[in-house]
């Protein structure tokens, strides 16, 4: 963790002042929440706020003549920080919707806050399937993936061809438990068989000791239901013990560009990796990215990318809703199909999940790469139907009385 | 080593006129403050307030440094949100709850801490204060980082109901208030001298026969109690509580905010504490930069203003005072 | 030792375990080493140890990065530089403030640590960087039979030995050491024989800053060059040095790595705790030894 926090910052960068003057009606204001110093700033952070600040221009900065707003805050992976930018925002400030929100733990204290004020609150950062399954919300949506969809991916791909013991390092924490529990059960409907986990402090410095761990299990598959900060050290340090070497292989559960082009593709190569973006993946996808490459000089993640459509879809559904009231602007996201760049034919379901294809892609080896962040190929597009929770399996009360 | 000797601005006689006119208006801006301020950030600022007068009644007049107190702050926050979220009680009974779990805590720790001195007695709260965020950790009812959320702020005494904003505000206000004139009246009341006696020369205090360990321990255990008092309102305010309580950057949050508003000052940690809260609210649009103008504040703050803004206030009145009477007297 | 394999962990994993217990343990030990010097000649608690350390790695990334400048002149290199911002902090600040209580000491490094470490991730973001300069040397690895021992991770242990040793045999052994344990004892007596003790003081921090660079080098490729990686282990080294007694150099060392065994022991039977444990150590060990292991007695 970081001594920041000391001195936490409760962040509301719009907020000029404690009087803040009443925001004019016809404004329609945008708050975009995600983690502009912690270990998900790369992931997120300041390209996540610009993607949103594309849509709105895309948007022409304005919906039948009401001016668009977007405020942007740090929420430094606390859920008391994130809750109370989250109620002044809405309470105050007159925030008509939340986007972003990495970090689960945060993201389920917000989805709560939102329930309460009766606004809408759109993730694209965080993971964890429950957002939309026992803690889900009729006003929260989950735009760009989850652990289901991840574990769908990944786990079963990598248990079919052949990886069928798994042994995990899961961070010790609700996200990393999702991402486990998740992972374990694809596993096991696949043949294959769970030998063991360790479940690891968040932010360890050091993973060798784990690993060592994984190693003696003889496990076939070292599943890293971890992210970020976790997920970059294990990799390298996995690399420095001979891991692969020694015939066990990693499966990396939620890896994303910003890790692969932090580690290096001499230590990411061959990692599978389940994602709903890559800048590289067809001309849509690149002509966007060419945009936001211009701007960020980095490309984008499937969180960044997420949020250019999450707030493409919600700007569109408010025109056709012709409100911003959390009820009409929901019904009109239901009732419109999501299609951007990374979506074909999407769909807002009733507990807020959004259905769409994932990709199952592999790290590149460094001499496959042709330029920078050339990084991954693909594997295999996977259907909607594959990725998404059943309705059937779902804890979600607001799918159970439709 | 001694025990912490820290530069404190006790107040001068004389000084109570300005006290008690400081208190008047002090009362009178915050009923008033919620029409003009949002009510949520006001709250928070109270809570942490009260948190570091909790925490400067040993510091400042027990001279004992705790690097722990975040312990009794969020047990008793997640002590409050659990009674409160799954058994139900009644929020006045949650924060019972709080404040008696964090004074017990506070008699066990500062047992064992009290035999110790100085930063070795910082160190002994420090890692007592490690072992209980790693139960919050790890406890099942803690729900690890996410924390307990949603905590219903339910009906005080079944009339009011605390979920409209400004109730709960007039609530924190009044919860506040008391702790406030508990503290005070600690600190004016004999024992509250017996401590001072002991922050500046304990032998000479054991030697006039006090029991200074008694009087450590009880100082420690109503810190702790008021410390979770701070707590439990905030699960409230927030209703959550999380990790962030128990992490031991909150220890450190409240030495920093005791230290900015003047350590041994009755209004020091409450201006320490609204300076910190308003800062981490407005300073944020400066993105990352917002550490290194933390840091620079505080390194300023050590260099310069080393008995806090309020103290620093108080020596500029006092020689103010001081010079027109040397000047008055110099004329006949 | 004699290992019984306990709850059926096999005993190779053990021996894995302890292992690598003693290379954390290195650093530890490097790291406290450095904080026990300061304390015990300036008396400053240095909060920003664990910036320094962090900077001492970005100052060797940054010279690979920029000017290709390789691992081994980087780890003279960096401590130099590092080192010598260490005086420059010296000079400009903590000087002023050695007669005051420690808990100011502990603030405005606090603070400086801040300031470093807000530069290093305004400019560097935090995902880290990954510093691959490993000389082909120290590349590859042994097989001991019961795991795999990268040979970077032997030296680092190596040298985190010869730098300790180095280190308690100046202080312990030499003239200048001799000066300088004096100087703190009376510093007015040992200026009036001629010795310039305020140099003599902004040099001794500027040479516990080096040491926490260095530190840092060696920990450059093992773990992420990442702006907040000083922060991550700056809390368990005070602990280490409390436990070890404040300001003692052989307590530093000693704790170091012994802390490092226990908390890769932790590692084996409850991982979770890991994290926890050291403090859990000291609690206990002051507790029964108010000073700490190897302190003095206040």
């Amino acid at each position: 963790m970081r001594l920041q926090g000391i001195s936490a910052l409760l962040a509301a960068t719009a907020l000029a002042s404690g009087f803040a003057m009443p925001a004019s009606a016809e404004t329609i204001k945008l708050g975009v929440l995600n983690d502009q110093s912690g270990v998900y700033t790369d992931l997120s952070g300041p390209g996540g706020v610009d993607a949103v600040r594309m849509a709105v221009e895309d948007a022409g900065g304005a919906i039948n003549g009401n001016k668009i707003e977007i405020v942007s805050a740090d929420h430094q992976n606390k859920p008391d920080i994130g809750t109370s930018i989250a109620r002044q925002w809405y309470d105050q400030d007159h925030v008509d919707a939340i986007f972003d929100v990495p970090n689960s733990g945060v993201a389920l204290a917000v989805q709560e806050v939102a329930r309460e004020k009766h606004k809408i609150v759109i993730f694209s950062g965080p993971a964890a399937s429950d957002l939309t399954g026992a803690k889900c919300s009729p006003v929260g949506v989950h735009w760009t993936y989850d652990t289901y969809g991840l574990a769908k991916g990944t786990g079963a791909a990598v248990t079919k061809s052949g990886g069928d013991s798994w042994f995990f390092l899961t961070a010790d924490y609700a996200f990393g438990q999702a991402l486990e529990r998740d992972t374990a059960a694809v596993v096991t409907a696949n043949g294959g068989k769970v030998l063991g986990e360790v479940r690891t402090p968040l932010a360890s410095p050091d993973f060798s000791s784990f690993l060592l761990q994984a190693q003696a299990s003889k496990a076939k598959i070292i599943g890293l239901a971890n992210a970020g900060g976790d997920t970059i050290t294990s990799i390298k340090q996995a690399s420095e013990f001979g891991i692969s070497s020694g015939g066990q292989k990693l499966a990396g559960l939620l890896v994303f560009l910003s890790d692969v082009n932090s580690l290096g593709l001499k230590t990411a190569q061959g990692l599978e990796l389940t994602a709903s973006f890559y800048w590289d993946l067809n001309d849509q996808t690149r002509a966007f990215s060419k945009r936001y490459f211009e701007r960020n000089k980095k490309e984008p993640t499937m969180v960044q990318a997420g949020l250019y459509g999450a707030a493409k879809h919600y700007l569109e559904a408010v025109k056709s809703a012709g409100s911003t009231d959390a009820d009409k602007v929901m019904a009109a996201m239901r009732a419109n199909p999501v299609n951007d760049f990374m979506t074909k034919d999407g769909k807002v379901r009733e507990d807020g999940k959004v259905v769409r294809d994932m990709y199952l892609f592999e790290v590149k080896k460094p001499e496959e790469s042709k330029a920078p962040w050339d990084y991954y190929k693909l594997i295999r597009q996977i259907p909607a139907a594959e990725v998404t929770r059943p309705v059937e399996e779902s804890a979600c009360p607001l799918l159970k009385k439709g | 080593m001694a025990s912490v000797n820290i530069q404190s601005a006790a107040a001068a006689p004389g000084s109570n006129n300005m006290v008690r006119l400081g208190v008047v208006a002090l009362l009178v801006l915050a009923i008033a403050a919620p029409f003009g301020l949002y009510p949520i950030f006001l709250m928070k600022a109270l809570c942490f307030a009260l948190f570091a007068s909790a925490f400067n009644l040993l510091l400042g007049y027990g001279g004992l440094l705790s690097f722990g107190h975040a312990a009794f702050f969020g047990g008793a926050a997640y002590v409050t949100a659990h009674v409160v979220k799954v058994m139900g009680w009644p929020p006045e009974l949650g924060l019972i709850a709080g404040t008696a779990f964090a004074a017990v805590l506070g008699l066990c720790f500062g047992w064992l801490a009290i035999r110790r001195q100085g930063i070795y007695f910082a160190m002994v709260t420090l890692a007592l204060a490690q072992m209980l965020y790693f139960v919050a950790l790890e406890a099942k009812f803690t729900h690890g980082e996410d924390g307990i959320q949603a905590v219903p702020r339910g009906k005080f005494l079944g009339l009011f109901d605390l979920s409209d904003t400004f109730t709960m505000y007039y609530f924190v206000l009044a919860i506040v208030v008391l702790a406030f004139w508990l503290i005070y009246r600690t600190v004016h009341s004999p024992f509250g001298q017996v401590l001072k006696a002991i922050r500046e020369n304990e032998p000479r205090a054991i030697s006039l026969g006090y029991r200074v360990d008694h009087y450590k321990l009880l100082a420690f255990t109503l810190s702790a109690g008021l410390a979770g008092l701070a707590g439990s309102t905030k699960a409230l305010v927030f209703q959550l509580a999380s990790l962030t309580d128990v992490d031991w950057r909150m220890s450190g949050q409240v030495v920093l905010m005791t230290l900015v508003g003047g350590v041994g000052t009755i209004f020091g940690p409450l201006v320490g504490a609204f300076i910190l809260v308003t800062m981490e609210n407005y300073l944020a649009q400066f993105g990352s930069w917002v550490t290194v103008i933390q840091g620079l504040i505080f390194v300023v703050c050590v260099l310069t203003f080393r008995k806090g803004v309020v103290g620093e206030i108080g020596e500029l009145i006092r020689r103010a005072k001081g010079e027109r009477q040397r000047g008055g007297g110099g004329g006949h | 030792m004699y290992v019984i394999p306990l709850l059926g962990i096999p005993p190779q994993v053990l021996f894995g375990q302890l292992l690598l217990g003693l290379i954390n343990g290195a650093f530890y030990a490097m790291l406290s080493l450095g904080l026990a010097v300061i304390f015990g000649l300036l008396n400053i608690i240095n909060f920003a140890h664990g910036a320094l350390y962090m900077m001492g790695a970005f100052v060797a990334w940054l010279m690979l990065e920029y000017l290709g400048i390789g691992y081994w002149p980087a780890l003279i290199l960096s401590p130099l530089l590092v080192g010598a911002f260490g005086v420059l902090l010296e000079k400009a600040f903590l000087h002023r403030i050695y007669k005051l209580d420690h808990l100011y000491g502990l603030l405005l490094t606090f603070g400086m640590a801040l300031i470093i470490e807000g530069l290093f991730r305004n400019y560097y973001g935090v995902s880290g960087q990954a510093y691959d300069a490993v000389p082909d040397l120290l590349k590859g690895g042994f097989n001991l039979g019961f795991m795999f021992l990268p040979i970077y991770r032997g030296w680092v242990v190596v040298a985190s030995l010869i730098i300790c040793f180095g280190t308690w045999f100046a202080i312990e052994r030499t003239k200048l050491g001799s000066y300088l344990r004096a100087a703190t004892e009376n510093p007015k007596l040992v200026q009036a024989f001629g010795i310039n003790v305020p140099r003599m003081i902004t040099l001794t921090y500027g040479f516990g800053v080096a040491l926490a660079a260095m530190a840092g080098v060696l920990a450059a490729p093992i773990y992420h060059v990442s702006p907040l990686m000083g922060s991550d282990i700056i809390i368990v080294v005070f602990a280490v040095v409390v436990i070890g007694g404040m300001g003692s150099i052989v307590g530093a060392v000693v704790s170091g790595f012994g802390l490092g065994l226990i908390e890769g022991m932790t590692k084996v039977f409850y991982p979770e705790a890991s994290n926890t444990v050291i403090f859990v150590v000291m609690a206990i060990v002051l507790l029964v030894k108010p000073a700490g292991l190897f302190g003095k007695a206040a």
